[in-house]
């Protein structure tokens, strides 16, 4: 089973769900990055979601897509990501990456994939690559052991929604609303329902994100799903802080209020 | 012509899943695929409905003003060195060969029974093309525009603003084309239920390439009778700019299918394909992802995409339709970068020797058969016969040549 199966698999026995915070690879910085990730870790979030940035980020929104710019900026290639995987994998943490699909194919498909298992990432989001534009990496991340998480959304048909999960290793990602990340002052009504048709259709754990960021919502979403996904709102904290100290401490404070809400679901 | 713009023809066709040869695709979020889905049976089943047809030729004779004109352009001929016929899909309503896939695409809108449109604009002729379909078929537009091209296609974002259309300028990224197309796509994730993205080009995901590719085809379709009707024969060239590539895929698709009648796509070269200052995906750019097609794409060696430049608003941008990357590497059509030096020479000599203000875009054309016509005419060993197809008209662009020319009063 994949590392992911296996997290879920022990927070589900624990009666609570995985807190997945997800962060650009190289924002502020390749090191600010690293530092960020691991005091995530260390405040409570069970696994990290690098991002590796990317120029037209069309499934984010503002908040993401400003920090994916800085880290472009500053000059952050898909090899550096790699290196940060590495790093935050070896806090113990699982580690899985996110990335539209341009930056693998320019890496060279097969590659990225033997070099994100080198590096000791579990596995791949792919936000703009559906299952059936999929052969290279479905066959790629099968050579190389990675998990495969393709997104569902409240606008899937059943047949999609099967199809899609079919092809999902490790989890599954149902987007919580129609449109792109960032937090939002209610959750979403629609995920819900969506989490119980993927759970007509697979026995794969389901992670909820999009809109998703404050530690009550998480309890909320933790009530319904295995697994809640925290971007925007993490983030926002580095982005909005005035100095790197202020930064870490407001992603502390913010990963451990998550951290509880996933503890205390709410059904 | 125009009355059944739709009827079947030869030629290349994508696969099932909008496939052509290794181009094209949907490299989108889950999200879009229901709407992209419903699309894509909404306009196969019109295809076949007379009814839709019908008052798509309609629609196209009656109020955009088609069949556009061929007309031989003499005096730009006699410079040149061949016999030039233009393709005046400038006189069309709007200014452009635009307006004919708004109409498809306002049509299915209303097929779908959706109530709002969106769409992209670089120089903005999209966008008014869209606000002016919007009007008629009374449907709510939101227009999404660069920053940088709000301002320099100031007179474009007024007219839109008069037909009712929102236009919301775009700061991130390089506040161009691009951008605005990455924006208006979280709009139709977000909205999708009663949104339908019109999007400008044969670019995108499937069905957009294959599908706005239809619409517009209706040019070639009038082009090639036209000029049997005119010369008695086919042309020896047909060209047509290249950005996205909806004009040049519309005048080429007809002729694809004559094997002696050369295609040739002029890119934006920019300041030259060398520099880093172009907008040329086929010459200048590499096979890649980008705004859910696997297409040409300008990209840096790890795939994020470059900005691309050129002096025309409509021509910037870093991408190209996934059926003009599979013309080009089966051979079938030519793709070569114009500068915009060249480029602004070409509106020069056609605004000078036929009265006519080309739009800079459509300039681009010109110039490349300006450069064809010597080459194509030692090689035939006569003067050969070109069909331009002049995109669009200049008024839009007249604040960007006037810079260029120097010719602006400081008030103005």
């Amino acid at each position: 089973m994949s590392r992911i199966g296996v997290a879920f698999d022990k927070a589900r026995a624990d009666g609570r769900a995985l807190l997945v915070g997800c962060m650009p690879a190289g924002f502020p910085t390749v090191e600010g990055s690293i530092a960020a990730m691991t005091a995530m870790v260390e405040a409570g979030v069970d696994v990290i979601e690098v991002e590796i940035p990317y120029s037209d980020p069309v499934m984010d929104g503002p908040v993401i897509q400003k920090a994916s710019d800085i880290a472009l900026a500053g000059g952050v290639r898909t090899a550096d990501t790699l290196r940060i995987v590495e790093a935050v994998a070896a806090t113990g943490a699982p580690v899985v990456t996110m990335t539209y699909w341009n930056p693998i194919e320019r890496y060279g498909v097969d590659v990225f994939a033997r070099d994100l298992a080198a590096a000791g990432g579990t596995g791949l989001i792919t936000p703009d690559l559906i299952p059936d534009e999929a052969d290279e990496w479905l066959a790629a991340s099968e050579a190389h052991g990675l998990d495969r998480t393709f997104l569902v959304s409240p606008s899937s048909t059943d047949a999609r929604l099967a199809m899609t999960v079919q092809h999902c290793r490790g989890f599954v990602y149902a987007t919580a609303v129609m449109g792109v990340t960032g937090a939002r002052a209610r959750t979403s009504d629609a995920a819900p329902t969506l989490v119980s048709r993927v759970r007509e259709v697979t026995d794969l754990p389901v992670g909820v994100g999009l809109g998703v960021g404050t530690g009550a919502q998480a309890g909320t979403v933790a009530g319904y799903a295995d697994g809640v996904i925290v971007g925007s709102a993490l983030v926002r904290c580095v982005l909005d802080a005035s100095s790197e100290a202020e930064g870490m401490a407001a992603l502390r404070t913010l990963s451990a209020e998550l951290a509880e809400g996933v503890r205390n679901p709410v059904r | 012509m125009s009355a059944d713009a739709l009827a079947p023809v030869a030629g290349p066709q994508p696969d099932s899943a909008g496939h052509f040869g290794r181009f094209g695709g949907r490299f989108v979020p889950e999200a879009l695929v229901a709407a992209l889905d419903e699309l894509d049976g909404a306009w196969r089943t019109a295809m076949t409905d007379d009814s839709f047809r019908d008052e798509f030729g309609a629609l196209l004779r009656d109020y955009a003003g088609t069949p556009s004109l061929l007309y031989e352009a003499r005096r730009f001929s006699a410079k040149v060195g061949a016999r030039v016929l233009l393709k005046r899909e400038d006189l069309n309503h709007t200014g452009a060969h635009k307006v004919r896939n708004v109409l498809g695409q306002a049509l299915l809108t209303r097929r779908m029974g959706k109530t709002r449109v969106i769409a992209e604009t670089g120089a903005g002729q999209h966008g008014v093309a869209t606000a002016t379909a919007a009007a008629l078929f009374d449907l709510e537009c939101v227009v999404y525009m660069g920053e940088v091209d709000t301002e320099r296609q100031a007179l474009n974002v007024a007219r839109m603003r008069m037909l009712g259309a929102t236009v919301v300028p775009v700061t991130t990224g390089s506040r161009t084309l691009k951008d605005a197309m990455n924006e208006a796509m979280r709009d139709w994730v977000a909205n999708v239920d009663q949104t339908h993205y019109l999007i400008g080009t044969a670019a995108g995901p499937h069905p957009f390439p294959a599908m706005v590719r239809d619409f517009v085809r209706g040019i070639g379709d009038e082009a090639r009778q036209q000029c049997l009707d005119l010369t008695g024969a086919l042309p020896d060239a047909v060209t047509a700019c290249v950005g996205g590539g909806s004009n040049a895929l519309g005048i080429f698709h007809a002729f694809v299918p004559d094997e002696d009648v050369r295609l040739y796509g002029f890119e934006a070269g920019g300041d030259g394909v060398t520099t880093t200052r172009h907008a040329a995906s086929i010459t200048g750019g590499s096979a890649g992802v980008l705004h859910g097609a696997r297409t040409y794409v300008l990209q840096d060696a790890d795939g994020q995409t470059l900005e691309s430049h050129s002096i025309s608003a409509g021509l910037d941008y870093p991408g190209v339709g996934p059926e003009h990357a599979w013309l080009h590497d089966t051979g079938r059509a030519n793709y070569l970068p114009v500068t915009d030096d060249e480029a602004m020479a070409a509106f020069q000599l056609l605004c000078r020797t036929e009265g006519i203000i080309p739009a800079i875009e459509s300039s681009h054309a010109l110039a490349g058969t300006v450069a064809l016509a010597p080459k194509l005419a030692a090689e035939l060993g006569r003067e050969p016969t070109i069909v331009v197809n002049l995109s669009g008209r200049g008024d839009k662009d007249v604040h960007t040549a006037g810079d260029y020319f120097g010719i602006l009063d400081k008030e103005s």
